[in-house]
C-alpha cells in the first residue's frame, strides 16, 4: 500500500531539459517565478505560457503528468479564484443578493487562476527532469558563497541527500512493522479518525527507535569511511555548465527582459 | 611479513547503566595480525568480538593498553583519517551503512571524503566495483539490491579507499547463504588476488574454517589462537565456551568416541569423507 508513494518524482530521461545542468534548472525555475510575478497582461501571460509549453514538449515529460500534480492543490486554485472574483472592487458588471462582481475581478481572477497553475506546472517541470541527487547537488554548488557566512550548506544537502536515500529503507520498514502489528491482532482499517489515528502509534513507536538506532549505526558506518564534514572534500561528478547552459539562460534573460519591459508601459 | 594491526594488553569497558560497576568487554588482549593474512575471529555474543573489531579503526579507544594500526596508535586523533583509510569496516546491517542513493556514489563517499581528485576517484570506484564483481549495477539504486549485494558494494566502498586491511563485523549474519558465499568468496578473492588483510568477525564455524588463522575470544579474553585445523578440532573446549565445533569434525569427534579410528582435522566435508572412507576400507 505504501509503495505507489513516489516523493521527488523524478522522469528518467534523455531530453535537452533533462541534460541541462541542475543548477542551470534551479536558476531558471528563480527566473520563471519571478517573470511569472511580474506579468500583468494577457500578452507577458501569453509569453510565459509560451515558455511553459515549450519547456514541456523540450522535457518530453507527458502533459497528464504536469496536470496530476495540479490535483492536491485544486482546493487553494478555486478558493484564490471565488475570492477574487467576488472582492475586488471597480466597474460593476453584474449584482444578486450580497455578492458583487465586476469586471475587474473577473480579471484578477483569471490572472491569479493562471498564474498558481504556470507556477506549479513549472516547478514541477524541474523535479520532473532532474534527479533528486543532482538537485542537491545543484543546489550545494548553487548555495556554496553562502558558506562564507557560516550558513551548513554542505550539511544540509548531506541531510537532504541521506533523507532521499533512506525514504525507500523506512517504507519498506513500515510495511514490515504494519504486518507484525497485523499479526498480533491491530486494526488500522476501522473505526473513526480518531481510532485510526490511535492505531498508528503502535506503528510509529517502533518506526521511530529503528530510525534512531539507523541513524546511529550510519554515523558509525560514515566515521569508518573518513567522512570529516566538508573540509578538503573532492566529488565523483563535478558539475560543469555546457554551451547550451549559457544559451538556454541568455535565452530566458531575454523573455524576463521583454515582460518586464512590457510591465513597464502597463501592458 | 610486518603486522598492520597489533593490541597491547588491551583493556575496554562500556560506560555502565547508572550505579552499575562496569563489566569489562576486553580483558587483555595481545593480537598482532600479520599484513595480508586472512583471520577469522570467533566467539558467541558478548565475548567482545566486536568491541575488539571497533578498536581495530578506532571507532573504540582503548580503555587500557595500545592498539597500533601500521605502526600507527589509534589514540593519536591527528592520525584517524590514515588509520581509518588503512583498515576499512564492513557492518552487520547491510541499509544502514550506504549513503547514497546510487551505487556509483555510494563507493565514492570514501574517497571524497579523503579528498582523492576526480578524475582517480573515477578510476577508483570502476575498480571497484570490478574486484567485487558489481560493475553492472553502477548506477543501481541500492534498496533494490539483495543483501549479498549490499554488502559487496559497502566492500567495494571500502577498496576505492585503497585500504590494506578490512574487518567484517558478522557482516554475513543477516544475509541468506547465497548472500553469504557471494560475501565470502569475495572477500577470500579479495585477500588472494590483491593482499587485503582479512579479519573476520563471525560465529560460523564453516567461514573461519576458510580462514588462515583462528582467535577464539571468550567474555574479553583469547582463549585459543592458531590454525582452522589445529583450534576448530578443540571440540570439549570449543563447546565449553558456547560454540560448536563444524559439523564434519563433529561427526567425526563421534566417530572416534565410538572407537572409529579417524583423524579429527579433516574440515571440509570433501576431506571429512575421504577419512571416514579410509577408515571403511581398513
Amino acid at each position: 500500500m505504501l509503495n505507489d508513494i513516489t516523493l521527488g518524482q523524478y522522469f528518467p530521461g534523455n531530453s535537452l531539459a533533462h541534460r541541462l545542468d541542475p543548477r542551470t534548472k534551479i536558476l531558471l525555475t528563480v527566473l520563471y517565478i519571478v517573470t511569472l510575478f511580474c506579468a500583468k497582461s494577457f500578452v507577458s501571460y501569453a509569453l510565459v505560457a509560451v515558455l511553459l509549453i515549450t519547456g514541456v514538449k523540450v522535457s518530453g515529460v507527458a502533459p497528464k503528468a504536469l496536470v496530476r500534480g495540479l490535483k492536491p492543490i485544486l482546493f487553494i486554485i478555486c478558493f484564490t479564484a471565488v475570492l477574487n472574483l467576488f472582492y475586488t472592487p471597480g466597474e460593476t458588471l453584474v449584482t444578486f443578493w450580497i455578492f458583487r462582481i465586476t469586471k475587474e475581478g473577473i480579471f484578477t481572477a483569471f490572472f491569479m487562476v493562471l498564474r498558481i497553475t504556470m507556477l506549479i506546472m513549472g516547478t514541477f517541470l524541474l523535479t520532473y527532469t532532474t534527479s533528486p541527487i543532482a538537485l542537491t547537488d545543484g543546489l550545494e554548488t548553487l548555495l556554496g558563497p553562502l558558506k562564507k557566512i557560516r550558513v551548513p550548506v554542505h550539511e544540509l544537502a548531506m541531510i537532504m541527500s541521506i533523507a532521499l536515500r533512506f525514504i525507500p529503507t523506512l517504507i519498506e520498514e513500515t510495511d514490515k512493522i504494519m504486518s507484525a502489528q497485523k499479526a498480533r491482532g491491530a486494526d488500522f482499517e476501522s473505526g473513526n479518525l480518531l481510532q485510526r489515528a490511535k492505531a498508528l502509534v503502535p506503528i510509529l513507536v517502533p518506526l521511530f527507535i529503528s530510525a534512531f538506532r539507523r541513524a546511529d549505526e550510519l554515523a558509525v558506518a560514515m566515521e569508518c569511511r573518513c567522512y570529516h564534514g566538508d573540509a578538503g572534500r573532492t566529488k565523483l561528478h563535478v558539475l560543469h555548465y555546457q554551451r547550451r547552459d549559457y544559451l538556454v539562460l541568455l535565452a530566458y534573460a531575454a523573455i524576463l527582459i521583454a515582460v518586464l519591459v512590457l510591465a513597464h508601459f502597463g501592458l | 611479513m610486518s603486522d598492520i594491526i597489533k593490541t597491547e594488553n588491551l583493556t575496554f569497558s562500556y560506560p555502565p547503566d547508572e550505579g552499575k560497576e562496569p563489566v569489562p568487554a576486553l580483558r587483555g588482549i595481545d593480537l598482532a595480525i600479520e599484513q595480508g593474512s586472512f583471520v577469522a575471529i570467533l566467539g558467541h555474543n558478548g565475548s567482545g568480538k566486536s568491541t575488539l573489531a571497533k578498536h581495530m579503526n578506532a571507532v573504540l579507544l582503548p580503555g587500557g593498553g595500545t592498539v597500533w594500526v601500521d605502526g600507527m596508535n589509534t589514540a593519536d586523533e591527528d592520525l584517524l583519517l590514515e588509520i581509518r583509510r588503512r583498515v576499512g569496516m564492513v557492518f552487520q546491517n547491510p541499509d544502514n551503512q550506504i549513503v547514497a542513493n546510487v551505487v556509483e556514489e555510494d563507493v565514492a563517499f570514501g574517497p571524497e571524503n579523503l579528498g582523492v581528485p576526480t578524475e582517480e576517484i573515477q578510476k577508483r570506484v570502476a575498480a571497484s566495483l570490478k574486484a567485487v564483481g558489481m560493475e553492472e549495477f553502477t548506477l543501481h539504486a541500492p534498496h533494490h539490491l539483495s543483501g549479498g549485494q549490499k554488502q559487496r558494494i559497502a566492500i567495494a566502498g571500502i577498496i576505492a579507499m585503497e585500504p590494506a586491511c578490512i574487518v567484517l563485523d558478522e557482516s554475513t549474519a543477516m544475509l541468506d547463504p547465497l548472500g553469504r558465499r557471494e560475501v565470502l568468496d569475495t572477500v577470500k578473492k579479495l585477500n588472494r588476488e590483491k593482499g587485503i588483510t582479512i579479519v573476520l568477525i563471525t560465529h560460523h564455524m564453516d567461514e573461519a574454517a576458510m580462514a588462515d588463522r583462528v582467535v577464539v575470544m571468550d567474555s574479553g579474553r583469547v582463549v585459543m589462537d592458531g590454525t582452522p585445523e589445529e583450534v576448530l578440532v578443540r571440540v570439549e573446549e570449543l563447546r565449553a565456551i558456547g560454540l560448536a565445533a563444524p559439523h564434519t569434525v563433529e561427526l567425526l569427534h563421534g566417530l572416534r568416541q565410538d572407537g572409529f579410528d579417524v583423524p579429527l582435522n579433516a574440515l571440509s566435508v570433501k576431506d571429512c569423507a575421504d577419512a571416514i572412507a579410509a577408515c571403511l576400507r581398513k
